[in-house]
Order: structure tokens, then sequence, then C-alpha cells
């Protein structure tokens, strides 16, 4: 299983804190399987052109080749003007129109305050789904005020992300093996 | 009605629905041995499939241009003209010709000359290009990636009209009066404008007056009517009657003694081949929906494909129809065997299903 987590904001340090959370408990129970996080702080991306994804350069085709080769996308996402950040759209944009047909993606949003618990649904999904994603139903949201520095300190939300880990590691192996069953029954 | 300054191919519909083959040049590992052959047996036997193709009565043979890893057909102009040499009878384009990233006056000088030398059997498709390796290698800017084919494109056209031409554009030097030559055996070419399915350039096609070759890879029949509807509509907004405009259909193609036959045999080349050419595999739901007539994807018994080809052109009303067989590394005694099933049993019954008779 190729599991890719990425940390799509530039700016603070929640997101990272809550990626690189998610990372951990996989490390921890999942260690078998191959794993990369791809922060986007760290990485310079050019915006799409509409080129092919594999004719991209440096950082950005590093980041549109590690996602294509994933089998499972966890997304960490700060929430700016009642949005996703411009830096996560890009990544999409840069891919194919299907690019996450047989991925299993999960959503970590973290914002300055509960009224942005939405812009998950009504933002981000709807873009996951266009692009065929397996969206795992339940995402975590974390607020402001459930991390301290560079720490989550809500033992509520702690939990929610191992449980959003396990959901996604299961929902992906299951669909694996559909689909597995699914091509096979085709006989050819 | 605005008049057609184009040169347009004409078809007999009594002869019913032209059928040819298309080869990107591609040059991959056959997934079923894991070898590949080399560059040079690939492009002798390219030239091997065309003449095949023209003893077994098809009306055309094409050959795409890339420039990407993977391909022979760099230098297809090149490739063509070997391929007339070769044949006789077969009519021989280009699909596609990247004009943008092309002088349109060479590309023009090239063809004159292997029209003349085959007597007059050459057609020119000209596409954009899917992928855009060749703008850095030969020098061109991905930000003029519309522009340059729309000024380049035009030119080309242009060309093929007059002899003489005075001609000024942003990404060639002008031309005052110049004479361009060898003239085609008949005064002009069939041009062509290669569409990927995109109702915008199927638009831009239509509103020029010019053929459409449109190609496609899955989905059902219904998704690239809407294409087709947008250029005829585009056409006739223009003031172009569409009944007069020719198109034409490309796609995978794999015929076998049967249809699961042809599945599993065409299936690895296409993933196996779209993964190295194209970064990912084809869905094999997709692949797997050949055996409904719905789908676009002509693999299977003849049978099933004379079915579907039919059911195509009942929905299409296309002038040609061209099957990409040979991708993936597909081994030549495949290629030999499905030109043998189209000569002997699909074409006659397409053509003969498709030819309109005289009221």
């Amino acid at each position: 299983m190729n599991i890719v987590v990425v940390s799509s904001s530039k700016v603070g340090v929640k997101t990272q804190t809550a990626t690189k959370k998610v990372v951990g408990l996989i490390q921890e129970h999942y260690p078998e399987a191959s794993l990369t996080l791809l922060d986007l702080k760290e990485l310079d991306i050019v915006f799409s052109d509409g080129r092919n994804y594999l004719d991209y350069t440096g950082d950005t085709g590093y980041v549109t080749e590690t996602v294509m080769d994933a089998d499972v996308i966890f997304i960490g996402s700060p929430t700016f003007q009642g949005s996703i950040p411009a830096t996560l759209k890009n990544i999409f944009d840069l891919l194919p129109e299907n690019a996450l047909y047989h991925k299993t993606v999960a959503i970590i949003m973290t914002a300055g305050t509960p009224k942005h618990f939405l812009v998950a649904e009504t933002q981000l999904k709807p873009i996951l789904s266009y692009m065929k994603a397996n969206i795992v139903p339940n995402y975590v949201f974390i607020e402001d005020k459930d991390f301290v520095l560079q720490e989550i300190v809500n033992d509520d939300v702690l939990l929610r992300l191992e449980t959003l880990v396990e959901n996604t590691m299961v929902l992906a192996r299951t669909y694996r093996e559909i689909w597995r069953q699914q091509e096979e029954s085709y006989d050819f | 009605m605005t008049e057609n300054k184009n040169y347009i191919p004409s078809f007999d519909p009594s002869k019913g629905i032209e059928f040819g083959i298309y080869t990107l040049g591609d040059h991959l590992m056959n997934p079923h041995t894991g070898k590949r052959i080399s560059a040079q047996q690939r492009l002798r036997e390219i030239v091997e499939m065309a003449k095949l193709a023209d003893e077994a009565g098809l009306d055309v043979f094409i050959v795409g241009e890339s420039h990407q890893d993977y391909f022979v057909s760099q230098a297809h102009r090149v490739l063509l003209s070997a391929i007339a040499q070769a044949t006789t009878n077969i009519k021989i384009s280009s699909g596609s010709t990247i004009i943008s990233t092309s002088d349109p006056v060479r590309v023009y000088e090239d063809f004159a000359t292997i029209d003349l030398l085959s007597n007059g059997r050459v057609e020119v498709v000209a596409g954009r290009a899917s992928r855009i390796g060749l703008f850095e290698l030969l020098g061109y800017n991905l930000r003029d990636y519309e522009a340059l084919f729309e000024e380049k494109f035009n030119l080309l056209l242009q060309i093929n009209r007059s002899e003489s031409v005075t001609w000024e554009g942003a990404f060639r030097p002008p031309l005052n009066n110049a004479h361009i030559i060898p003239r085609p055996l008949r005064g002009q070419l069939p041009i062509w404008r290669a569409v990927g399915g995109s109702p915008g350039s199927a638009v831009l096609a239509g509103r020029a007056g010019v053929p459409m070759y449109m190609a496609h890879l899955g989905g059902t029949v219904g998704a690239f009517k809407n294409t087709l509807a947008a250029y005829r509509e585009a056409a006739s907004e223009s003031g172009y009657d569409p009944a007069t405009l020719p198109v034409a259909t490309a796609g995978f193609f794999y015929a076998a003694e049967d249809t699961l036959t042809a599945l599993r045999e065409y299936y690895p080349h296409i993933n196996e081949g779209m993964k190295a050419t194209n970064g990912r595999g084809f869905p094999k739901q997709l692949f797997a929906q050949a055996q409904d007539v719905r789908s676009i994807i002509n693999v299977g018994s003849a049978q099933h494909i004379i079915e579907k080809i039919l059911y195509q052109h009942a929905q299409f009303g296309q002038q040609r129809y061209i099957a990409q067989l040979d991708f993936g590394g597909v081994p030549f005694d495949k290629i030999r065997k499905n030109i043998e099933i189209i000569g002997n049993e699909i074409l006659p019954a397409v053509k003969k299903y498709t030819a309109k008779k005289e009221d």
C-alpha cells in the first residue's frame, strides 16, 4: 500500500502539526506501508499550465508523480477565506481529471473557528468526487484552540485522528480487494 | 452559404464508409513476452503493415508524429515517404502532423513531394500535440500553444489554396509573394484538423470549414456524438453546409476469433502501453465495456466489430473510420491477422451496409 500525506499549507504550523501526527500514526500502526509526506511548505511548485502531469519538472513533477502513484492519500488542509488554500487547489489542477480513480482519500481540516466545519463538505469533497476519489466519509476537523504551539492538546481530536487513520486503511484495503475481484470477474 | 475555400476531399456515398489504419509509431514492449523489438525493426514493420493494408484493400494508412520516449515516429514525413514507395493504391496520411512546432512551408513541400511520388495519394491531418515535450525540444514556448497552432494551421491552408503566398504572422518570418512548390498532383491536398474529443477544438474546425479527424480512447459513442454535433453546428453557423464536410473517427481496434480472446490479447498492450506513455494504465472496466455496442472501443470478434462500426456510423454519419490496432507492442503476426480479418470480413460488411443506394 502506497500512502501519501499532503500538508497543503504554506502558512503557520497547524496543518503541518496535524499531518505529522497522521504520519506518526501510520508509521506506528502500518509500518509495512510505503509512506511519503508532501509538505507544500517545503516544496517549490509552479502553477498548472495544462500540460500532462509527467511533463512537469523539479518539485512539481515530484509531487504530481508521487500523488499519482498513491493508493491512499491523507489531505491536510487549512481554511483560508472560507475555503481550501490555492496551494491545494493547484495540486488538483496539475493532475488529470480522473486522477483519483481507485485512490482512497481522507481529509484533515484545520481552521481558526468552528464556523468553518462544513468547508471540507462544501469545498473539498466536490473536487475529490469530480476526480473520482474513493472518499472516506468522515473527516477530522481541528480548530485553533486544539493546538498549543506545535502540538495537538485535545485528546478527543487525537482519538479522532486515530479513528480516521484506521477507517481509511480499512476502506482502502477493502476496496482494493473489491476492485481486484471486480477485475478478475471480467475474465481477461 | 459561405464559399468554402478549403480543398475538401470527396467521398462516394455509394461505396460506403472508408476504412483505414493509423499508427502513432509507438515503440513499446510486448507485455505478453516482456520484449521490445529494435527501432529499426519497428519502422520496417510499420512500412510492412502499410503494404498489408494496401493489399487487403483498405482505403487509408495514417502515421502520427510524436517526439516522446517510446516512439519512433519523430520523422513521420520520412516514414510516410517510405510507405508511399512501398504501396500502390492506399491513401497515405499523417495523423497528426504537429503543425504548431513545424514550419508550414516545409511541411507543405514535404507532403506535396510525397504526393507526387505516390501518384496523388497524400492527405494531411494537422494537430496541436497532446504532449508538450516537443515545444522545448524544438524551441517553442508552451504559452503559445493555441496561438501557434491557429496561425500555422491557417498558413498551411493558405499555402494549399495558392502557389504564391503573401503572409505575415507572429511565429514565422513573413512571406512576400513566395512561390511554394512543388504542387500536389490534384493542385491541393486534403487537410484535416485533428480533434482529441474536446468540443472547443471541434468548434474551431467547424468554423474554419475544414474536415475533422476525431480520435478517441474510450467512453460512450454518445459522448463523442456531442463533439461531432458541436463541429457541425459551428460549421453551419459559419455558413458551411455540414453535409459537405467529411468526418473521420479513430480509436482502439482489435479483432480475434471471439470477443473474449480479443479483450485478453489486446488489454495488456493498451494497459501497459498507456502506463509507459501516459503515466497511468487503462481502466479495465472501461475496456470491458467494449463488449457493449454503445462503447466506442472496437475490440472483439469480426461480427461484434461490424455491429459496432455500423452503430457508430448510424450515430456519427462519418465518412471514414480509422483503426488503431498496433498500440503497445502488438507482435507482427497479430497485426497481420487483424488486417486479414479486416480485409476478408469487416471491410466488405461495413462497406456493404453503409453504402447509400441511389434513389
